[in-house]
């Protein structure tokens, strides 16, 4: 008896053109409508002789005589897409950079400025100039690459290693240091950890410690943002951003966001930044498919895994993802970056407890994307071993100048403590002010206020 | 059971539910697979919706309402029962602002309890609309859009659902203002609506009411309304606020009250209770559904005892109005707090440790401040009736504080 062959070529080894329609292409919002409509159980029914089910919960799935479980080793792993190689040399032929060689250094120094402030403020922490660090080597060309390739208006939610996006959208060195200090100068007021950056201006929104909740939030704003232009056609196209580790993919709120940005077609990018390692779990305790660009088919979205130590492959697909997700009036793509955690996750750990310092070594040297995008600015003849050494010098004086600055300054009012907590302060919020006020005058050798400004007068409101 | 035997049945019970108290046939009660009410009983008799005073049966009392502004109070009045008053405020705030957006299990066809009946078709599928079933998506997404100046109100089909959505409303709806600062950004446009308390046959995933769970989070606002004319205008307000609300709708009203609502578009304050009742002797502070139960035993106990009781609904459970309180409290000596959810660590645990913190209302206490409340159990099927605060046991509690 002959069998038909059900599986099809992996889309991912299809070209564009090739591309089977399948119900992994999302559709235009008129059309899931209609699709709706189609599926309603009511109206489905299945001719006789038919090919295909027609149960509402699988329109296009084909009849099968043969009883076959689909195993993930029988799927090739998804390709990683890269541009340039590791010795910067281009590999993608029909590559040609969209960004003038003044653009290219200035985040090539975005990145070189992520890394030397990592080192010192991870040392800083070592000596306890401050209570908490978390650096982001060997991921600087994620962040840096795939915000570059963002618009300015576009909304980003991170997770707490992309301090390469900060960067690249404007956040300065002072920026850094006065919410790593928590001085009067943080947005935040003092009240989040450092590295918990957040900003307005550059539509940002403050990270927060619990690890996905801002996935369905960025689909809950993409939606926004989709609603906002429906209702003001003369608000420009807008994408949001959102960043999150392998290990946060594990969480429920992934699951649910993903599901609701398709079912709901919202304009959001997912950035996965695969680094191997969440804190001391490898991936192979943390899943068993293919990563996490596998997941997103599934969800009917589409999907791309990417280089990313290869700055140019990051920033390539970030801009085409862009561009998806505006298409058939928004839907969510999904970009998994492939990288390497090279540092320890916190200043709270010791990475050689559960990792093999060669191991760390190797990748370091084997393959680093500030030293990748180098070796190809050196090829194309903006940058060399003098500049190399004038940028790393004068990043170093200016983050130092930054951390002196911010570290003097004082804290926020320690009336600060109760605002915010609703929009106005409640009576029970003023009473509780009242109350630690009189603490602090009747046990003024108890508490320490010299660093904040305005020391317990503050609490009188 | 053959289905000849199962539709008379059950249009008999239907019209049970609807008919006077007295009216119930003994058989029925036998028949019926859950909770009833004892055939002799004087106290625990079931709720007269048609009669009680807490609802406005003429449009006369609700205008007469003072908290209504004056051209509300010249309008017009519809007669709604509890879901049609939540279904009109949904309607106006999708009217009035473009922002508003309305979505969760079910909501398109109009909801699993017809809140949203009509809104998919009037105001479009964009702004109202299902979700995926994942109630930590529907809050998330609430949040995000909430950040992005939108005003979600987002359903959670049934209060006992709403813990896979905890992390997001504790971690991140409450904490979303405070630690953006100076940022300014804050997740105030949400408002979580979730159907709570007893419906007599809920048993453990339909009853619940977690009320005071969200009054341990600073940053939310609790939200539970007693009447049709009180959903309208706290959800009104609730949507219009800039802190995340989380707005509770006792799911057994949702049919059985009807009263006469205003129908323009009014608000009701925020952290106000309500002094429904004055009196001298005792103070029953209560919230939600029991207010019934609480009316009809000081009734009671009024006749009986030549006494007279103060009944105060809180309205919003936190941060809630305790000024009114103390004043009442101060006034009688005497003080009950009254809710279906459990006693430990219940909104009556706070009232009554706020009760004897406050210098002033401490030494004007005549007797312990009591709480009549769930048992420390969950909701079990068949039991209900011996767990929620019912007439007979709020009665009790007003004979006891006076014979401390």
């Amino acid at each position: 008896m002959k069998r038909i062959r059900l599986s099809r070529p992996h889309p991912a080894f299809l070209h564009p053109q090739q591309q089977p329609s399948s119900l992994l292409q999302p559709t235009p919002l008129a059309a899931c409508i209609a699709a709706r409509h189609r599926r309603h159980a009511s109206s489905v029914s299945q001719r006789p002789d038919s090919k295909h089910v027609m149960f509402p919960g699988a329109v296009k799935s084909a009849f099968s005589s043969a009883m076959r479980f689909e195993q993930p080793s029988s799927y090739p792993a998804l390709p990683t897409y890269r541009v340039v190689d590791q010795s910067g040399a281009v590999v993608d032929t029909s590559f040609a950079p969209d960004l003038s060689d003044e653009e290219v250094v200035k985040l090539y120094r975005d990145m070189l400025t992520v890394s030397i402030m990592d080192v010192i403020m991870f040392d800083a922490q070592r000596q306890g100039r401050l209570s908490f660090y978390m650096v982001s080597a060997g991921e600087e060309a994620v962040s840096v690459g795939t915000a570059s390739a963002l618009a300015k208006d576009d909304v980003i939610f991170s997770q707490y290693r992309e301090q390469g996006v900060f960067k690249q959208r404007g956040f300065t060195l002072n920026d850094f240091m006065n919410q790593l200090f928590a001085n009067q100068k943080d947005p935040g007021k003092g009240r989040n950890m450092p590295v918990h950056y957040g900003s307005r201006e550059l539509n940002i929104h403050t990270i927060s410690s619990p690890l996905a909740t801002q996935l369905p939030q960025a689909a809950g704003a993409a939606y926004a943002l989709k609603i906002q232009r429906l209702q003001d056609p003369s608000i420009p196209p807008r994408v949001v951003a959102a960043y999150f580790g392998e290990g946060a993919a594990s969480e429920g709120d992934f699951h649910a966001a993903l599901n609701i940005a398709a079912t709901r077609s919202c304009p959001v990018i997912f950035i996965c930044r695969n680094n191997g390692y969440a804190i001391s779990t490898p991936t192979l305790e943390q899943y068993r498919g293919d990563g996490i660009a596998s997941r997103g088919l599934g969800y009917g979205i589409e999907t791309i895994r990417v280089d990313g130590n290869d700055f140019w492959a990051v920033r390539e697909v970030t801009k085409k993802a862009r561009e998806l997700a505006l298409q058939d009036g928004g839907k969510p793509v999904l970009i998994e970056a492939m990288t390497y955690r090279v540092s320890h996750h916190s200043t709270s750990d010791d990475s050689f407890a559960y990792r093999a310092r060669v191991e760390v070594e190797d990748w370091k040297r084997r393959d680093n994307p500030i030293a990748r995008l180098r070796k190809w600015m050196e090829a194309k003849g903006c940058w060399d071993e003098h500049k190399e050494k004038e940028a790393r010098d004068s990043i170093r004086r200016d983050v130092l100048r930054a951390f002196s600055e911010a570290e003097k300054q004082k804290k926020p009012p320690i009336r600060t403590m109760f605002e915010d907590v609703y929009e106005e302060l409640t009576p029970d919020l003023k009473k509780q002010m009242k109350e630690l006020r009189s603490q602090l005058e009747r046990y003024p050798d108890e508490y320490d206020l010299s660093e904040f400004d305005g020391g317990k007068d503050s609490l009188d409101r | 059971m053959r289905s000849s035997t199962i539709r008379p049945l059950s249009s008999a019970l239907a019209r049970a539910s609807r008919a006077p108290p007295s009216a119930t046939p003994a058989l029925l009660s036998r028949r019926r697979q859950y909770s009833t009410h004892p055939p002799n009983a004087k106290l625990n008799l079931p709720t007269d919706y048609s009669t009680t005073a807490l609802l406005a049966h003429e449009s006369k009392s609700a205008l007469g309402n003072p908290e209504l502004p004056p051209e509300v109070r010249n309008g017009t009045t519809k007669r709604m029962n509890l879901f049609q008053a939540i279904n009109d405020a949904l309607s106006i705030a999708l009217a009035e602002d473009e922002s508003v957006m309305v979505f969760g299990e079910d909501v398109a066809f109009g909801g699993v309890f017809r809140c949203t009946s009509k809104l998919a078709e009037t105001y479009g599928g964009d702004r109202v609309f299902n979700t995926p079933l994942t109630e930590q998506g529907i809050v998330g997404f609430a949040i995000g859009a909430a950040a992005e100046g939108m005003r979600p109100v987002a359903e959670i089909q049934f209060a006992d659902y709403v813990y896979p959505a905890f992390d997001q409303l504790v971690n991140e709806a409450a904490k979303f203002r405070y630690r953006d600062g100076a940022c300014g950004r804050s997740a105030g446009g949400l408002t979580v609506r979730m159907p709570c308390g007893g419906v007599g046959h809920g048993a453990l995933y339909h009853s619940q009411s977690p009320e005071s769970l969200f009054t341990h989070i600073p940053g939310l606002r609790v939200i539970m309304p007693r009447s049709p004319l009180q959903a309208k205008g706290l959800l009104l307000s609730a949507i219009r606020s800039n802190d995340p609300c989380v707005f509770m709708e006792p799911k057994i009203l949702y049919r059985a009250a009807v009263e006469q609502v205003p129908t323009a578009a009014y608000t009701l304050p925020l952290s106000k209770a309500e002094v429904l009742k004055e009196g001298s002797d005792v103070t029953i502070v209560s919230y939600g559904q029991p207010m019934y139960k609480c009316l009809a035993a000081l009734e009671k106990a009024e006749r009986d005892l030549g006494i007279s009781v103060e009944l105060i609904d809180l309205r919003t459970i936190y941060p809630w109005d305790k000024e009114s309180v103390f004043q009442s409290v101060r006034k009688t000596g005497r003080c009950i707090v009254v809710h279906e959810a459990m006693v430990n660590a219940g909104v009556g645990a706070e009232v009554a440790a706020a009760i004897q913190e406050d210098h002033e209302t401490f030494i004007r206490l005549e007797a312990p401040v009591a709480r009549v409340a769930g048992w420390s159990i969950h909701t079990p099927l068949l039991y209900e009736a011996f767990n929620a605060p019912d007439v007979a046991r709020i009665y009790d509690h007003i004979k006891r504080v006076l014979e401390y």
